[in-house]
C-alpha cells in the first residue's frame, strides 16, 4: 500500500512570535523554521505502518519555496521513501493546497493520504477535509489511533465530548491529533542516506492548478495583554480576594 | 442576505455553543436560518425555532446524520448552503470536521475560528496559537465561517418562534460509517459552558490526584480540565484538555492548579475573566497571566480550598 504524506514548513513552535511593526504580518525574517509539529506526528505514522508492513511506499510531499526541502529531507531520512516538492514562492490559501495535492492524488493513487490536522502558524484546520471533499474520499479527522484492516480504515478521532471511532473504506484521508504518536528523532545515518533519496521539483502549472486568493489580510495585531495581578499569601486570602474583591465565588 | 446557522446537538438536545454562533450571524446581519440535521432530532428543532433572531428552522432528520459525519454532512451543507450569503457553525470537533468539506465543495475558501466581526466580509480570527490576531477580508461568494463562542456572548435561547420546515436532501456515504465511541461521563458542567473551571495540569502527579480538584469542583458547581501535559502522561482523558488544540474557555473564573502555563495552554484560557493560579514554582509562567497568584503546594492548598468555599 502506497501512503501519500503532506508536510508543511512552519515558524519553529519554540520560537516566540512577533508582529511585524507595520502590522502586516508576523515576522518571519532570520527566524528558526521546521516541520509543522502535526506533519511530524503524519511521518511517523506512515513509518510505523511501513514497518509493520502495511504500508510498502512513502511519498512525501510539501508545498513552498525551494528551502522547503529540508523538512522534505527530514521526512526522507525519518523513513520516507521519495518526496516531491510543489515549489512556488506565492502564499497560498488552503483551497489552493488542498488543490494541489488533488493533483498529486490522481498521479500517486496512494491508499491512504496523511496530513497533520492543522499548521501552527495559520491554524486554519482545513487542508486534509478540503482534500477529502475534491477528491471525493473520506477522512478521519484528528486522529488518535489508525488501524488499517484490508480494504478499510479504523480511524479513532478525538472529538469534544471523549474519542470516536469511523470505519472508512480505502483510499482514505487521515489528519493526525497530538497523541497518535511520538515522533522519533532522525539518526544520522538516516539523515546521510536521505541525501540520496529522489526528490522531485514540480511547479503548480505542471500539475494544471492556477493559484487563486480570495482571503486578503487586513492586519494582523498582537493580541492584548494580560498584565500580572497580585499574589496572595494563603487560601484564606484567595478566597477572600474571589468573593469581596473579584465577585466570582 | 440570508445566513446559514448549522446547529451543534445531539440529536436530544440543542448545544448552546449553537447560540453564541447566532450571535455571530446577528453581528453580520440579515435574515437567520437554522439547519438542524439529525436523526430523531425534533426536539432540537424546537429548540432552535425558539432562539431570538431565528426565522427559519430547516430540519434534515434522516439516519444518514445521526452521528454527524463529516461526509454526508458537508454533502448536505454544500446543496443547502449554496444559496446562502454566510454559512455559520461552531468551531467544534464536528464543525471542523465537515465545514471545510463544504467549502471545497462550494469551491470557496474558509475562515476558521472567528472571534470578532468586523463587517460583513471582514472577520478577526486568532493565528499562531493566538500570538497574533489576523483581520481577514473574503471575496467568496459564500463565506464559510467556523464561530470560536469564547469570542461572542450567547443569543436568548428563547423568545423566538421561527418557522420549522423539513428538507428533502438526503446525502449518503457508502465510504464513511460511525463505529463506536467512547463518551466522558460526567454529571458536571461542560468545560466551553462552565462558569466555574478549575484545570489540573503535570503537578497533579497522578490520574487519582484529580480527585482533589472533583471535590472542590463538585462544591463550586465547577468544570474540571487539563492541561496538554496532564493528558499527555495519561492523567485524564483527551477531551478535559484545555488549550489551543484541546477547548478553548472564557469562564469568569479559571483556577489552574499545578499547570506550569505553557502559550498553547494559555492560549485556551486566556480570556477568563478571573484567572487564579496555584503553583509552587513561583518562577511558573502561568503566573504572569494570573490576577491572584498562590505559591504554594497544591496537596495543601486544593484540600483547604475546598474547606473554604
Amino acid at each position: 500500500m502506497k501512503v501519500l504524506v503532506a508536510v508543511k514548513r512552519v515558524i519553529d513552535y519554540n520560537v516566540k512570535v512577533r508582529v511585524k511593526p507595520d502590522n502586516s504580518d508576523v515576522d518571519l525574517n532570520n527566524v528558526k523554521m521546521a516541520m509543522n509539529p502535526f506533519c511530524e506526528i503524519a511521518v511517523e505514522e506512515a513509518v510505523r505502518l511501513k514497518e509493520k508492513g502495511v504500508a510498502t511506499e512513502i511519498v512525501v510531499v510539501s508545498i513552498g519555496p525551494k528551502v522547503a526541502q529540508e523538512q522534505i529531507r527530514t521526512s526522507l531520512a525519518l523513513g520516507a521513501d521519495r518526496g516531491i516538492l510543489i515549489e512556488t514562492e506565492e502564499k497560498l490559501e488552503s483551497l489552493t493546497v488542498a488543490k494541489l495535492l488533488k493533483a498529486v492524488v490522481e498521479k500517486e493513487q496512494p491508499q491512504l493520504v496523511v496530513l497533520g490536522k492543522q499548521s501552527i502558524d495559520s491554524d486554519n484546520n482545513q487542508t486534509g477535509q478540503m482534500l477529502g471533499a475534491l477528491t471525493g474520499l473520506p477522512q478521519g479527522t484528528f486522529a488518535s489511533e489508525v488501524v488499517v484492516d484490508g480494504d478499510k480504515v479504523n480511524v479513532t478521532r478525538e472529538v469534544d465530548a471523549g474519542l470516536r471511532t469511523v470505519g472508512l473504506s480505502l483510499p482514505a484521508i487521515v489528519t493526525t491529533d497530538l497523541r497518535l504518536n511520538e515522533p522519533r528523532y532522525a539518526s544520522l545515518p538516516n539523515i546521510m542516506k536521505a541525501k540520496r533519496k529522489p526528490l522531485e521539483t514540480v511547479s503548480p502549472a505542471d500539475l494544471g492548478v492556477e493559484i487563486k486568493s480570495t482571503q486578503t489580510v487586513v492586519k494582523v495585531t498582537p493580541p492584548a495583554e494580560r498584565s500580572a495581578g497580585i499574589k496572595v499569601a494563603d487560601v484564606a486570602e484567595l478566597v477572600e480576594k474571589l468573593k469581596n474583591e473579584a465577585k466570582v465565588l | 442576505m440570508t445566513i446559514l446557522v448549522i446547529a451543534e446537538h445531539d440529536n436530544a438536545a440543542l448545544n448552546a455553543a449553537t447560540l453564541n454562533v447566532v450571535a455571530a450571524a446577528k453581528q453580520i446581519g440579515g435574515d437567520i436560518e437554522v439547519l438542524v440535521a439529525g436523526e430523531a432530532c425534533g426536539a432540537v428543532a424546537d429548540a432552535a425555532a425558539k432562539i431570538d433572531g431565528v426565522s427559519k428552522v430547516v430540519v434534515a432528520d434522516n439516519a444518514a446524520y445521526k452521528y454527524q459525519i463529516a461526509e454526508p454532512m458537508g454533502d448536505l451543507v454544500a446543496e443547502l448552503g449554496a444559496g446562502y450569503s454566510h454559512i455559520l457553525a461552531a468551531a467544534s470537533t464536528t464543525g471542523k470536521d465537515f465545514m471545510p468539506r463544504t467549502a471545497a465543495l462550494l469551491d470557496v475558501n474558509m475562515i476558521s475560528d472567528i472571534v470578532a466581526v468586523e463587517s460583513a466580509d471582514t472577520f478577526v480570527r486568532p493565528i499562531y496559537a493566538g500570538n497574533a490576531i489576523a483581520t481577514v477580508q473574503s471575496s467568496d461568494g459564500v463565506k464559510v465561517i467556523t464561530v470560536r463562542g469564547t469570542g461572542f456572548d450567547p443569543v436568548a435561547a428563547e423568545g423566538g418562534s421561527a418557522a420549522v420546515e423539513a428538507t428533502a436532501i438526503v446525502k449518503e456515504s457508502a465510504i464513511s460509517a460511525f463505529v463506536s465511541e467512547e463518551l466522558a461521563a460526567s454529571d458536571r458542567p461542560d468545560l466551553a459552558a462552565a462558569e466555574i473551571v478549575i484545570s489540573g495540569g503535570r503537578g497533579m502527579g497522578n490520574g487519582e490526584n484529580f480527585d482533589i480538584l472533583y471535590k472542590v469542583a463538585d462544591k463550586l458547581g465547577a468544570a474540571v480540565g487539563a492541561s496538554r501535559a496532564a493528558v499527555d502522561a495519561g492523567f485524564v482523558p483527551n477531551d478535559m484538555q484545555v488549550g489551543q488544540t484541546g477547548k478553548i474557555v472564557a469562564p469568569s473564573l479559571y483556577i489552574a492548579v499545578g499547570i506550569s502555563g505553557a502559550i498553547q495552554h494559555l492560549a485556551g484560557m486566556k480570556e477568563s475573566k478571573v484567572i487564579v493560579a496555584i503553583n509552587k514554582d513561583e518562577e511558573a509562567p502561568i503566573f504572569q497571566v494570573a490576577d491572584y497568584g498562590l505559591v504554594a503546594d497544591l496537596f495543601d492548598a486544593v484540600p483547604e480550598l475546598e474547606k473554604l468555599v
